[in-house]
C-alpha cells in the first residue's frame, strides 16, 4: 500500500489507471452553504499585489512584458522561477520568470517570429534558421499540402480561425494522474502500452509506437520539471499540497510544451477535495490553509501567458488561455458532485478578484443542491465571471467524468481528445449561394460557379436549395482542409506531455464549427416572410438587399424563424458528417465565435436580413443585437431549441443583464438566477454566460481602463478582461442586448 | 377573448414573486404625472391578442416559471376585466400562479353588475399588487386626475375575498415623500388584514426619453429622482406606523 493512498478506500483505480473510479469512490458531497470558507492570508494577497502591479506594468508596455526569444520551449527549458519563492505554496512558471512569454516554435515559425515582432523582439536567427531549414513545422506542412480552393476560403473568411500555424489546444491531459499514481507509475503503465502494440508494422501501429516512446519521454521530462523546483513527484501525492503542485505541474509541462489555443484544466475540484478531506480529519491542514493552497494555484493559472500576434487577437481578444475548470455535476449514481472544493475554486473570485481565468465552468444540474446554486448565482452576480453549461445532457453523452476544454467542448478526462476546428461563416455561405460562389466583397469566384439568383426579389425555395447545395460545397472544403491540419499536427507538434496523460486508445472528436448563425436565421425568415429585393451592382453581384414588411426574428421564441435556425443547423452538420475525417474523428459542430463575430461580420457584405456590410454577428448563437425583444426567457428558449445532438461540441449563449432587472434585493436576484438557470438546462440550452452590469459602467471603463484593472465580462464561452478588448470589440459588446425592467 | 396588449416581458422579476411573465395591457384612464409607460394610455393603440395565444407563449417556457407565475400590469388592467378574468380563469386551469397589478381606480361598489365581475376575477386571482398613489384625496385628484376613494374600497373589497395584497407606493420627493403622508400609508395599511409585503417604488426619470419620443411635456421635469437610500428610509417611516399601531 502506498503511503500517498492511506485511509483511501480501494478498488479497480488501484489496478489500473482510473482517476473516476478513484472519485467515485472516496469523495464527500457537500450540500451545506458557504459559511465555512475562509478569506485570503496576507502571503496571497502580496503575491496577488505582486501579479496586479506586473499586470499593469505589462498594460503599459502595450500588453507584452518580456519573451524570450533564444531558448525554445520545452517541459525542462528553463530554471525555476517565481514570485516571491517565501510566500508561494505552490510554484512553477513556464519560464524563468513571472509574465515572461515562452518562444513556442513548433506551431510554426513564423508566427513565432511574427509574435515577437509585432511586441517589439526578434527570435534569434539561429533559431529561425534551424526551424526553417532543418526542422519544420506545423504551419510550413500544412501549407504544402493546401489545395488553391482553401487557401482562396481561407482569404475570404468563410472559413477562418483555423489551427493551422498555431498549437490547436482544447486537448485537455487527465492532470490529476501524476497526484494520485505518481509518475513512476503512469511510466510503467506506458511501457506496458509499448510493449502491448500490434506487431505487423502498418503505418498506424509505427505511429502509435513512436508516440508511446515520445509519450513516455514527456513522462521524465514531466518529473525533472518537477525537480527544478525542488519537488519529487515520481511517487503519489501525501497530501493536498503535493496533490494540488502535482496536478499544477503536470498542467505547467503541458503550456510549456504546446501553445494551444485553449489549454483547459479539467475537472480537478471534486479530486482535489478528497486529499483536502483527509488533511482536515488528520489535522494536517487548517481550512484556511487549504484555501490559500487554492487561491495561490488559481493565481499560478491567472498568469500563464502565450506569445500572440494581433491578428490573432482579433479572433480570441483579450489574451485568453482557456484554463477552464469544469465544476460540480451530477454523478451517473444520482449524487451530487459538489464537494467544499467546489466552493474554494469559486471563492477564489471573491478572495483575489475577479479574473478571465481560470475559465471558471459550472456544470449545471436541476438536481445540484440549492445551497450550491445559491452560492454561484451570488458570485456570479458579483463578479460575472462564471459560465454554466447543461450537466443533465452532456452528462448522457460523456458520463460523469468529463471536463469542458476552451469554452463549450466536452469530453471524458484522458478518454477523449478533439481535433479543434475553428468554424465557417454561413452567413458568406448564404451570399455565396445567392451569387453564385462568387464573393461579395472582391468579387472573385471563390466557391464552386453554380448558377446565381437573378430574380427580382428572393424565393425562399430557390435560396433554400441553392444555400444547401453550397454548405455542402463548404463543409467538404472545411473538413479536408482540418485534415491536412491535423495530420501536420500529429506530426510536427505532437502533444505529447498531454496524450501521456490520456489513455492508449482515445476517441477523437473532429470539431467543426458556425458563424453567423442568428443571421443566416433572420435572413432566411425575411426571405420567407417578408419580401427581400437584392440590390445587384454593375456586375449583377448582390451587394445589398431592400426589405419591405416585417419579419420574424431569432430570440424571441417563434417557431416560424426558430425552425429555420434548428433547419441550418441540422442541414450543415449532416454535410460534415459525409466527409472522411483523419484517424476516425467523430464529427461535431459547435456555434461558438469567440470574439471572431466581429471581424466576421468585418468581412461579410450586407445580409438579407438588414444588416449592413461589414456590422458584427452576434456571439455565438446570441440573437442579432438588440432584436431579441421579448425578455430574456423567449430569448434564451428560442437557443434552447436547437438540439444539442446537432451541435455536440457546445451552443454558446451570453447572457447579460442589469442588475435592477434580476430582482429587488440580493436573495431576490440570487433566487431568480438560478431559477433562470434551472429553466434554461430544462428546456435543454447547453450553455450559458451570465453578464450582471450596467452599460454605463462599461462606457466608463472605456474612457478610464485604469480604474477598471479587474473588470471581467463573459464574452463568448470565455471571460476577459474588459479593457484588454479593442475599441472595435468593446462597442460590440456595448451594443449587445442589456436586458432591463421594462 | 381578445384584449389589448402594449407589450410582453418573458422574464419579469420585479412585478411579484419570482420569476413572472408579464403582460402590459393597454389602457388606462389614470394620468399620473410620474406615469412612466405614457405609451399605454389608449387602449386601441396596443396590439390584439387573444388570451390563448398569451398562455401559450407562457406555457412553453413554464420550466422557467417555476418560482413565479403570470403577472398583469399595463396600463390598468381592469379596465379589460372580461378578458383579465378569462386569462387567469384559464391560466388557473393550468396551476399557473396569477398576479394583478393595478390602481384599482376602475372599482365600484355601488354597481352591481361591475362588483358581480370583480367577484369573478378575485376567484381566480392569487395575489394583487395595488398602488396606492397618495393618500390624501385632494392630493391624489391632484397626481392622477381622480378621487382615491374606489382605491380605497376595492382594498376593503380584497381584504373581504382574503386575496393577499402587496402594496406599491412610488415615493416622489415633494410630492409623497413627506412624512405625513407616508405615516397616513402605515396608518392605513394597519388597518388592514391581507398586506403582506410593501414596496417602495423610488421616483425615477427613466420616461423622460418616453415622453420625447410621443412628443409630451414631461410633467415632472426637474423633480430629482429617489435615491435608493431615501426609498430605504420611506419605507422604515411606512413600517413604523404601520407594524407599531
Amino acid at each position: 500500500m502506498e503511503n500517498g493512498w492511506r485511509g483511501f478506500k480501494g478498488g479497480a483505480w488501484e489496478k489500473e489507471i482510473n482517476v473516476r473510479d478513484f472519485i467515485q469512490k472516496n469523495y464527500s458531497p457537500y450540500d451545506g452553504d458557504a459559511s465555512f470558507l475562509e478569506g485570503p492570508t496576507q502571503d496571497t494577497l502580496d503575491l496577488w499585489d505582486q501579479v496586479l502591479e506586473l499586470s499593469r506594468q505589462e498594460r503599459e508596455a502595450g500588453g507584452v512584458l518580456d519573451m524570450d526569444t533564444q531558448m525554445v520551449s520545452t517541459i525542462t527549458s528553463h530554471g525555476p522561477g517565481y514570485l516571491d519563492k517565501s510566500k508561494e505554496k505552490i510554484v512553477g512558471f513556464q519560464t524563468d520568470k513571472p509574465f515572461k512569454r515562452a518562444l513556442q516554435v513548433y506551431g510554426g515559425i513564423r508566427m513565432a517570429m511574427k509574435a515577437c515582432e509585432d511586441n517589439g523582439y526578434k527570435v534569434d536567427p539561429e533559431v529561425v534558421e534551424y526551424f526553417t531549414t532543418h526542422r519544420k513545422t506545423h504551419n510550413a506542412g500544412v501549407f504544402d499540402a493546401y489545395t488553391p480552393e482553401m487557401r482562396a476560403c481561407r482569404s475570404a473568411h468563410i472559413i477562418t480561425g483555423l489551427p493551422d500555424a498555431y498549437g490547436r489546444g482544447r486537448i485537455i491531459g487527465d492532470y490529476r494522474r501524476p497526484a494520485l499514481y505518481g509518475v513512476d507509475r503512469l511510466i510503467e503503465d506506458k511501457k506496458a502500452q509499448l510493449n502491448s502494440t500490434r506487431i505487423i508494422m502498418y503505418s498506424d501501429v509505427i505511429r502509435e509506437r513512436e508516440e508511446l516512446s515520445e509519450q513516455i519521454r514527456a513522462l521524465e521530462m514531466l518529473k525533472k520539471l518537477a525537480e527544478i523546483y525542488g519537488c519529487d513527484i515520481s511517487k503519489p501525492a501525501t497530501n493536498v499540497l503535493e496533490a494540488t503542485q502535482a496536478v499544477y505541474f503536470a498542467y505547467l509541462a503541458a503550456v510549456k510544451e504546446q501553445n494551444g489555443a485553449a489549454m483547459s484544466l479539467g475537472r480537478t475540484s471534486t479530486f482535489l477535495d478528497i486529499y483536502a478531506e483527509r488533511d482536515l480529519a488528520e489535522g494536517t491542514f487548517t481550512e484556511k490553509e487549504i484555501q490559500e493552497i487554492i487561491d495561490q494555484f488559481v493565481m499560478k493559472l491567472r498568469c500563464v501567458k502565450f506569445a500572440r500576434t494581433p491578428e490573432y487577437n482579433t479572433i480570441f481578444a483579450g489574451d485568453p488561455t482557456w484554463v477552464t475548470e469544469s465544476i460540480a455535476g451530477i454523478g451517473v449514481d444520482g449524487r451530487s458532485m459538489v464537494t467544499k472544493m467546489s466552493y474554494r475554486y469559486l471563492n477564489t473570485l471573491n478572495n483575489i478578484g475577479a479574473a478571465p481565468e481560470p475559465n471558471m465552468t459550472v456544470l449545471w444540474s436541476t438536481k445540484l443542491p440549492e445551497n450550491f446554486k445559491n452560492f454561484c448565482a451570488e458570485v456570479s452576480i458579483k463578479h460575472s465571471a462564471v459560465q454554466y453549461e447543461n450537466d443533465d445532457i452532456m452528462r448522457v453523452v460523456h458520463g460523469d467524468d468529463y471536463g469542458i476544454a476552451c469554452c463549450v467542448s466536452s469530453m471524458r478526462i484522458g478518454k477523449e481528445m478533439q481535433f479543434f476546428g475553428a468554424r465557417a461563416n454561413l452567413a458568406k455561405c448564404l451570399l455565396y449561394a445567392i451569387n453564385g460562389g462568387v464573393d461579395e466583397m472582391t468579387g472573385k469566384q471563390v466557391g464552386p460557379k453554380y448558377r446565381p439568383i437573378t430574380s427580382e426579389y428572393l424565393d425562399f425555395d430557390e435560396v433554400w436549395d441553392k444555400y444547401k447545395a453550397m454548405m455542402k460545397w463548404l463543409a467538404s472544403v472545411y473538413v479536408n482542409a482540418l485534415n491536412i491540419i491535423h495530420y501536420m499536427h500529429d506530426k510536427y507538434s505532437y502533444e505529447k506531455i498531454q496524450m501521456a496523460l490520456h489513455d492508449k486508445n482515445v476517441k477523437r472528436w473532429f470539431a467543426t464549427g458556425i458563424a453567423g448563425m442568428s443571421v443566416v436565421a433572420d435572413s432566411l425568415s425575411a426571405i420567407k416572410y417578408a419580401k427581400v429585393k437584392p440590390i445587384r451592382d454593375e456586375n449583377g453581384l448582390v451587394i445589398d438587399f431592400e426589405i419591405e414588411g416585417d419579419f420574424p426574428k431569432f430570440g424571441n421564441d417563434d417557431d416560424r424563424v426558430d425552425s429555420l435556425a434548428q433547419d441550418v443547423l441540422h442541414e450543415f452538420i449532416s454535410f460534415i458528417k459525409g466527409n472522411h475525417t483523419y484517424r476516425g474523428g467523430v464529427q461535431t459542430t459547435s456555434i461558438l465565435t469567440i470574439t471572431s463575430n466581429v471581424s466576421y461580420g468585418k468581412n461579410t457584405g450586407a445580409t438579407p436580413d438588414g444588416r449592413k456590410r461589414g456590422v458584427a454577428f452576434a456571439p455565438g448563437a446570441n440573437p442579432m443585437h438588440g432584436r431579441d425583444t421579448n425578455g430574456a426567457v423567449a430569448s434564451l428558449a428560442s437557443v434552447a431549441k436547437l438540439p444539442f445532438m446537432d451541435s455536440q461540441d457546445g451552443i454558446s449563449n451570453t447572457f447579460t443583464i442589469v442588475p435592477d432587472a434580476l430582482g429587488k434585493d440580493d436573495a431576490d436576484a440570487q433566487k431568480n438566477l438560478t431559477a433562470l438557470l434551472d429553466g434554461y438546462v430544462e428546456q435543454g440550452g447547453h450553455h450559458l454566460n451570465v453578464n450582471v452590469l450596467n452599460k454605463e459602467t462599461l462606457l466608463d471603463a472605456q474612457k478610464h481602463p485604469e480604474l477598471y484593472p479587474q473588470l471581467t465580462i463573459r464574452v463568448s464561452g470565455y471571460a476577459v478582461n474588459f479593457i484588454k478588448l479593442t475599441k472595435e470589440q468593446q462597442d460590440e459588446v456595448i451594443a449587445r442586448t442589456f436586458h432591463a425592467t421594462m | 377573448m381578445t384584449g389589448y396588449i402594449h407589450s410582453l416581458e418573458s422574464f419579469g422579476t420585479v412585478d411579484g414573486p419570482g420569476v413572472r411573465y408579464v403582460v402590459f395591457s393597454q389602457g388606462c384612464p389614470m394620468r399620473c404625472l410620474y406615469c412612466h409607460n405614457p405609451d399605454t394610455w389608449h387602449l386601441k393603440d396596443g396590439t390584439p391578442m387573444e388570451t390563448e395565444e398569451i398562455l401559450k407563449k407562457l406555457n412553453r417556457n413554464r420550466s422557467f416559471y417555476t418560482t413565479g407565475g403570470l403577472t398583469v400590469t399595463g396600463g390598468e388592467p381592469l379596465l379589460q376585466i372580461d378578458f383579465l378574468t378569462e386569462l387567469f380563469t384559464k391560466a388557473k386551469e393550468m396551476n399557473i400562479h396569477t398576479c394583478l397589478d393595478t390602481s384599482g381606480i376602475l372599482f365600484d361598489k355601488n354597481n352591481e353588475e361591475k362588483l358581480a365581475k370583480f367577484h369573478a376575477l378575485t376567484k381566480v386571482t392569487d395575489l394583487v399588487m395595488l398602488d396606492i398613489k397618495h393618500m390624501d384625496e385632494n392630493e391624489h385628484r391632484k397626481l392622477t386626475g381622480h378621487s382615491n376613494r374606489n382605491v380605497f374600497d376595492f382594498a376593503r373589497f380584497l381584504e373581504e375575498q382574503n386575496i393577499p395584497v402587496w402594496i406599491r407606493h412610488v415615493v416622489v420627493p415633494g410630492i409623497t415623500n413627506q412624512t405625513e403622508e407616508l405615516e397616513a400609508l402605515g396608518r392605513y395599511l394597519s388597518t388592514l388584514t391581507n398586506v403582506e409585503k410593501l414596496e417602495i417604488l423610488p421616483y425615477h426619470a427613466l420616461a423622460v426619453p418616453k415622453y420625447e419620443n410621443l412628443d409630451m411635456e414631461y410633467p415632472l421635469k426637474g423633480v430629482p429622482q429617489l435615491t435608493k437610500q431615501e426609498a430605504k428610509e420611506a419605507y422604515a417611516i411606512v413600517e413604523k406606523t404601520w407594524k407599531n399601531m
